[in-house]
């Protein structure tokens, strides 16, 4: 039997798929809400959000490496081979949109250029970061543990849905709770159920604990208190909760799953 | 003409020569001085400061115990899951068709790490940068062989052309067929998504016992559905969160 590598990625890593995707989702949700017109508590908040990921997740990717001196060596070349160098330039280009559409947004009722220049920044970084978002899901797929592998298909969607009710949650629990926040929560809760009940179907052994607990946070019991909240509106701070902890745990619960698969691979 | 490894397991006595050299010339740091308390194998496997292992593979055959030796190695794979994941281009390919690690661009991302289909490469826990077989490199640039093939003495380790050496190995498994050993196989996995690797290996039994996957698989297979998934997840979430704001 060959004996697999395990991942020497510490916690940095999957606090970074965390802070990451949520930063992602959060720059998508103020795109969003300053094109439709939504309230400036949710965009600011949303903003702050992106912002503070954008700041926060270079930090934990540079203090993983073996060599953290050597971080700029990342954006020595571009390889579309490798998961990991798109994500590094991904997240270059979403810290500098988010930065620069705060800066636009701050002073937007300046005239049309910076108007422009808040449309085309908010489109830039929330197309970053949505892959931003995703994008993990497709580096882990992108490996040799089966564990990951054989979940390629799977591991996007499921990094992505959980980072966009992680973001909604972050966002309405910094902003308060807004009708546009709970849909997308709702959805995101909803999708989550969906994914847990076609595997109970199924009868899919766990991957492990961390992340049946992660799925049951995000997924159902988000979804029952998103679902209390509109009879009794406390519930939706709780439901905010389940989803971001949730979210955070199943990053955690991946990496870990990858440790023991390549453990259970030696002799 | 690209230049390879022929590992014939059938002449390997076990004696950890190239282990030794390997480590001497490439100045490896020593790893412990441990006992696996099951084999005289204390070497354990390839990894971050063992790039030559010497397997001990102990079964029965024919009735009796039987006792195998096989030095592991890098494949050096014809397309090498470590290199294509590397963000830095730290791991290239050299003129001599080795897939060498530049230690001068490493940052240590461990990224190669979960991408070797072999388990080869690793990352030095008090260096921080990953390692693994360099093909000696700078050995071969001064038209020397490496350092195990040099050091071997029975040559079980062979260096050079590496379609002569198939040959060589094909030839090597008639003669013992021949001569009543019938369980050699050639371990040389062209027909793969690795596209086929520069050390070969001559093994009795199964490949699968010297720890040689028959299908190892370039993990970038897997990139084009994985990008697809992660666009179509995208688009789903662009289209939730406009509808939740202009519903």
């Amino acid at each position: 039997m060959t004996s697999l590598k395990a991942p020497v990625w510490t916690w940095e890593v999957p606090a970074y798929f965390f802070v990451g995707g949520v930063a992602g989702v959060a720059a998508a949700i103020a795109c969003a809400a300053t094109l439709a017109g939504g309230d400036r508590a949710t965009i600011g908040a949303a903003r702050a959000i992106a912002l503070f990921g954008a700041a926060v997740s270079p930090l934990l990717l540079i203090s993983d490496l073996g060599r953290p001196g050597r971080f700029l060596y990342m954006l020595r070349v571009f390889k579309l081979r490798s998961a990991m160098s798109v994500g590094a330039w991904t997240l270059i280009v979403f810290s500098g949109a988010t930065t620069a559409a705060l800066v636009y947004w701050i002073a937007a009722p300046a005239g049309p250029i910076v108007a422009a220049g808040l449309i085309v920044t908010d489109l830039v970084a929330a197309t970053t970061g949505l892959v931003l978002a995703t994008y993990t899901g497709v580096l882990l797929g992108a490996t040799v543990l089966p564990v990951w592998a054989e979940r390629h298909r799977t591991l996007p969607i499921d990094f992505g849905v959980s980072s966009l009710g992680a973001a909604a949650s972050a966002v309405e629990l910094v902003a308060g709770t807004t009708e546009a926040m709970v849909r997308v929560a709702l959805a995101a809760a909803a999708i989550k159920t969906v994914f847990w009940l076609v595997s109970l179907a199924r009868r899919e052994p766990a991957v492990n604990r961390t992340i049946s607990r992660a799925t049951l946070l995000a997924g159902p019991l988000a979804l029952g208190l998103r679902l209390a909240g509109l009879a009794w509106a406390p519930a939706h701070a709780a439901a905010a909760l389940a989803a971001l902890v949730g979210s955070g745990l199943s990053r955690f619960g991946w990496i870990e799953a990858g440790r023991a698969d390549a453990a259970s691979m030696r002799q | 003409m690209p230049d390879g490894f022929f590992t014939d397991a059938t002449l390997c006595i076990g004696c950890k020569a190239c282990e030794v050299a390997c480590k001497e010339w490439n100045q490896v740091p020593a790893d412990g001085f441990v006992w696996t308390g099951r084999s005289y194998d204390n070497t354990g496997g390839l990894g971050h400061s063992t790039y030559r292992h010497v397997q001990f593979v102990e079964r029965i055959r024919e009735g009796g115990p039987a006792w195998d030796f096989s030095s592991d190695v890098c494949k050096h794979c014809e397309r090498a899951g470590c290199l294509e994941a590397c963000p830095t281009g730290s791991i290239v390919r050299t003129e001599f068709g080795g897939v060498f690690v530049q230690p001068d661009i490493c940052n240590g991302c461990g990224y190669c790490v979960v991408s070797c289909p072999f388990g080869v490469i690793d990352r030095r826990p008090d260096d921080g940068r990953a390692f693994k077989c360099t093909f000696c490199y700078d050995r071969q640039k001064a038209g020397l062989k490496p350092a195990c093939a040099t050091v071997c003495p029975t040559e079980s380790i062979q260096y050079g052309d590496l379609d002569e050496l198939r040959a060589r190995a094909d030839a090597r498994r008639d003669a013992l067929a021949a001569r009543g050993v019938t369980d050699a196989v050639v371990y040389d996995p062209r027909d793969t998504s690795i596209g086929g690797t520069r050390a070969i290996f001559l093994v009795r039994g199964s490949c699968d016992d010297y720890g040689l996957p028959a299908a190892p698989e370039l993990p970038s297979v897997r990139l084009r559905a994985g990008w697809r998934s992660a666009a179509g997840t995208s688009l789903l979430m662009a289209i939730i969160l406009a509808a939740a704001f202009l519903v």
